[in-house]
């Protein structure tokens, strides 16, 4: 993988509305996003990641800020003049013209030769499979069929950057399976850089190279879907992936690369070091599944007792309340006979995996 | 058995007598037409007596030196006045749709949809008076004046239909032709002219049709000897009135019922899409 | 201005391609104001000006101003002996102008609102048939629709000859020519502008709350007047409105239908202009009609806007 910037964002702000109801849609925000990667920006609506595809795709002027792509300035370039395209929420497929003619529009608009231009339509057409659909009407064909010729008109030109709208968002949950797959394999194919947006944290995990987690008009943290589920920095990516245990503890010693912390129950246990300067009372996150229980109460990094067991086929959910009226959860896997019956009402010692508290930022 | 369980259900949606005043309504929407119609075939002379079927009065409208020339003016001018007013029309649509809201936007609907709220008759003195000044000045008398009324007066009614079309368009087609490297103009040419083009032709249509019926208007704004067929049958009516005047009235009513069908049916097309 | 958008943190492009934005809708607008100017809002301004001035001998104006034109619009000089008295022919003509108007709109109510209702409650794929069938004489001309109904209703009309055949009358009944056949020819007109309003918004109604009404024990009457006639008065004075408006302003019904005795406001106003000559008159009795429907307007407004408030 090539490690040269793609696109560049640095500092870029932008407000819609004034007085009353400004909006402060993207607020300082600065993120590199590399060649040949497949980087995804996740977040609640109206987090501001359509509006930072839009200043990218040039839909949007900032208000303040930069971007480049590779190296060159274009946050001030109308959309036809930027190497990048779009496929779009709606797919925004044009009703008056074939499947073939709606591949083709960026190269005509390009003026390119009509030979290049058909080939470029063939080379497409088979990309997505849609050789036999070529003459079709867009309102003729499905859903699915729609989102590939969408897929294929924006790949045609050969853009730079490739951006993707919450692509998948209006496909039934199959199909999003398996274009998700597609939109990978096409990605290792082109070799394009694709920025792709969605609300979808399992979309993001399976698909992305990396991730940059958005929350009112901020990034939050950017990283490998690895880092950002393992080690989330801040509460928000925390609850917003996965399922997670909020608890407060006492950071005791936070020496190189390693810290050592007490929990409310007086246990100690290790932890990775702090990404900001914290000391006294911290928040940690553990993940449910990174936890077991034990009837080994006096061991036991917590003692609580269990208020609640949701079975949920794979796997089983314990709730647990701790003394200071705190909830935490367990998943543990079931595996057939192996697995001990426990009983809500039951008191019971929890066991926290090594590696699994993360000291969040706030 | 029937009967009996057909009296005792009751209907929600039914209110008594409702039904037989609704028929009586379209009866009498379209009674006195199939009369006007049917007597546009009479043989004899009479708008009173039926005396067999025959084209004659077709004819005899046909050969009507007065008629011809009125018909031909009244298509001249709704011709001129449809084209203009639609193109007026469309690009007021397009600077009055899908835009961010601008002051004045309210006062430049108001000023297209004026010739609606003010009523015909004092539009047509304020135009007499007005063109009777510029007559005066430049001692012109040509049609341009029965263009131009009709003009300012067909724009409303071609906006509505072109605007109505604009705001069902989806943006994001725009969005995405300048994203695959359309100018504004190419963009404007490939992509939102075709996609409107249905609401400015049901535009046009609606503006030519409103053209060719007008009467108030035009008697006012016309000079002498500048008759459209509308004004030709007012100065008519008041004489003794043969089946010719049926035939013509006929014929007119066949061009508007074609026209609207037609722009019915494109209007249909846009929703499907 | 530089502070006040400074204010809004907008950068120096977003200004820029607003103010281009902006432009380019403003431009696009003006060739169709200017034509709307120079031919029908201009004109009514200098209207109002020669509605000032003195009128001519022959028709059109002398360039002096006077306030006679408007002070004849309701009341009358004596040429004699100078005592003002009311104008009795216009007042009676502004009297019958308004009259009509009403009649003829709650006419078109009576007939209007069930016509809705019947399209309102048919199938829905039949209910586009039926609007059709009333849009279609709503788009053919007025002048050929008034004709019609001045050949049924003549002396020698279908009405009249069947009434005469079936021996209900032996004499033709005078009906062309008189205040009844103005309101009949307005009402027959103007119909389809009470239809498709009401119909409107009696498509959007909720019939589960009629339902509700005749669940709680609501007669038919009851229903009707406390549950749908409350939900559908949007359409019901839109549709009140856009009937009453043209029919004060009526000109080519009155005139073909009235006969010369029966005028209407917009037959008096081109009196002034044939052989009346008094333009500054005529131009005045215009701006007062212009004020009427300003006035009807005003109230539809600001029952859209109540209506629009509640409704929030």
């Amino acid at each position: 993988m090539g490690n040269t910037t793609s696109i560049a964002i640095n500092q870029v702000s932008k407000k819609f509305g004034h007085g009353k109801n400004l909006v402060l849609a993207l607020d300082d925000v600065s993120v590199e996003i590399e060649e040949n990667e497949f980087f995804t920006l996740l977040g609640p609506s109206g987090c501001g990641k359509t509006t930072l595809l839009r200043l990218i795709a040039g839909f949007e002027h900032p208000s303040s800020g930069h971007i480049q792509l590779h190296g060159e300035e274009i946050s001030h370039l109308p959309p036809f003049k930027r190497p990048v395209n779009t496929v779009f929420q709606s797919y925004a497929l044009f009703p008056h013209m074939t499947v073939a003619e709606n591949i083709g529009f960026g190269l005509t608009m390009q003026d390119k030769p009509t030979g290049e231009i058909a080939d470029t339509i063939n080379k497409m057409l088979q990309l997505v499979q849609m050789e036999d659909l070529r003459d079709r009407r867009t309102d003729q064909i499905s859903g699915g069929q729609q989102q590939r010729v969408a897929l294929a008109r924006a790949l045609a030109p050969r853009p730079r950057v490739l951006l993707l709208d919450e692509p998948l968002s209006a496909l039934d949950y199959k199909l999003r399976k398996g274009m998700q797959i597609e939109l990978k394999r096409l990605q290792h194919e082109t070799g394009i850089t694709f920025i792709f947006v969605t609300h979808d944290q399992e979309e993001a995990l399976t698909m992305s190279d990396r991730v940059a987690v958005m929350n009112n008009g901020r990034i939050l943290q950017v990283g490998s879907p690895h880092q950002i589920y393992n080690h989330p920095a801040e509460r928000f990516v925390a609850d917003f992936i996965g399922d997670t245990n909020f608890l407060t503890a006492e950071l005791l010693e936070c020496g190189e690369g390693e810290s050592l912390l007490k929990l409310p129950s007086g246990k100690t246990v290790r932890s990775g070091q702090p990404e900001a300067a914290v000391n006294g009372t911290v928040h940690i996150a553990i993940r449910p599944e990174q936890a077991s229980l034990t009837d080994d109460l006096i061991d036991a990094d917590l003692q609580g007792k269990i208020s609640n067991v949701v079975y949920s086929g794979s796997d089983t959910q314990y709730h647990i309340d701790l003394p200071d009226s705190e909830e935490f959860v367990v998943r543990m896997q079931n595996r057939g006979t192996l697995n001990v019956n426990w009983q809500a009402g039951q008191k019971i010692g929890v066991n926290i995996e090594s590696g699994a508290v993360q000291i969040l930022r706030n | 058995m029937n009967k009996m369980r057909r009296t005792n259900t009751f209907s929600v949606r039914k209110l008594p007598g409702f039904p037989a005043i609704a028929i009586l309504c379209f009866a009498m929407l379209y009674a006195p037409i199939v009369v006007l119609v049917g007597y546009s075939f009479n043989a004899g002379s009479s708008l009173a007596l039926w005396e067999g079927f025959s084209w004659h009065w077709y004819y005899a409208a046909w050969q009507n030196d007065q008629v011809q020339t009125a018909a031909l003016l009244s298509v001249v001018v709704a011709v001129q006045a449809s084209l203009y007013s639609t193109i007026l029309a469309t690009m007021a649509a397009l600077g009055t749709t899908r835009t961010r809201p601008y002051r004045g936007q309210t006062a430049i609907y108001t000023m297209i949809n004026q010739p609606l709220m003010v009523p015909e008759i004092v539009t047509a003195v304020a135009l007499l008076i007005c063109f009777a000044v510029i007559k005066q000045a430049t001692d012109y008398r040509g049609l341009i004046y029965l263009v131009l009324a009709h003009t300012a007066f067909c724009i409303p009614f071609a906006y509505l239909p072109i605007r109505a079309r604009l705001e069902d368009m989806d943006k994001s087609l725009e969005t995405a032709a300048a994203d695959l490297y359309a100018t504004p103009w190419r963009c404007f040419k490939k992509v939102t002219l075709p996609l409107m083009w249905p609401g400015i032709l049901a535009g046009a249509m609606l503006a030519f049709v409103i053209s060719l019926d007008d009467v108030v208007i035009t008697e006012f704004v016309k000079a002498p000897g500048q008759d459209t067929l509308p004004t030709y049958m007012l100065g008519q009516i008041r004489r003794a009135v043969t089946p010719e005047m049926n035939a013509i009235s006929t014929a007119l009513l066949a061009v508007s019922i074609i026209m609207v069908s037609l722009m019915f049916i494109l209007s249909r097309k846009k929703s499907r899409e | 201005m530089s502070s006040s958008t400074k204010e809004k943190g907008l950068s120096d492009y977003e200004i820029a391609a607003r103010r281009h934005e902006l432009k380019t809708n403003l431009l696009l607008c003006t060739p169709a104001l200017i034509i709307l100017f120079i031919a029908a809002s201009g004109p009514l301004f200098v209207m109002l000006l020669y509605s000032f001035l003195t009128p001519g001998d022959y028709g059109g104006v002398e360039y002096y101003a006077s306030t006679e034109g408007w002070f004849k619009v309701f009341l009358n000089q004596d040429i004699f002996d100078d005592t003002v008295s009311l104008a009795d022919a216009h007042l009676s003509i502004f009297w019958r102008s308004i009259r009509l108007s009403l009649l003829t709109t709650v006419t078109a109510i009576v007939l209007g609102f069930p016509t809705a209702y019947f399209i309102a409650t048919r199938p829905l794929g039949s209910r586009n048939f039926w609007l059709f069938l009333i849009t279609i004489p709503f788009w053919t001309n007025l002048l050929i629709r008034t004709f019609a109904i001045m050949e049924v209703i003549r002396n020698q009309g279908v009405i009249n000859n069947l009434l005469i055949w079936i021996g209900i009358i032996d004499q033709p009944i005078q009906m062309l020519y008189t205040d009844f056949a103005i309101m009949l020819g307005m009402t027959y007109v103007y119909l389809p502008l009470m239809i498709l309003p009401l119909y409107a918004s009696m498509e959007k109604l909720d019939f589960s709350l009629v339902e509700a009404g005749y669940d709680l024990y609501a007669t038919r009457l009851r229903v009707l007047l406390k549950i749908i006639l409350p939900l559908i008065k949007p359409g019901l004075v839109a549709g009140s409105i856009l009937v009453f408006i043209p029919s004060l302003g009526a000109y080519v019904t009155p005139r073909i239908l009235g006969g010369g005795k029966n005028m209407m406001l917009g037959n008096l106003i081109e009196l002034q202009f044939g052989q009346g000559r008094n333009w500054p008159l005529g131009a005045a009795l215009s701006i007062t009609l212009l004020l009427i429907v300003a006035i009807a307007l005003l109230f539809y407004v600001r029952n859209v806007q109540k209506s629009a408030a509640r409704h929030e």
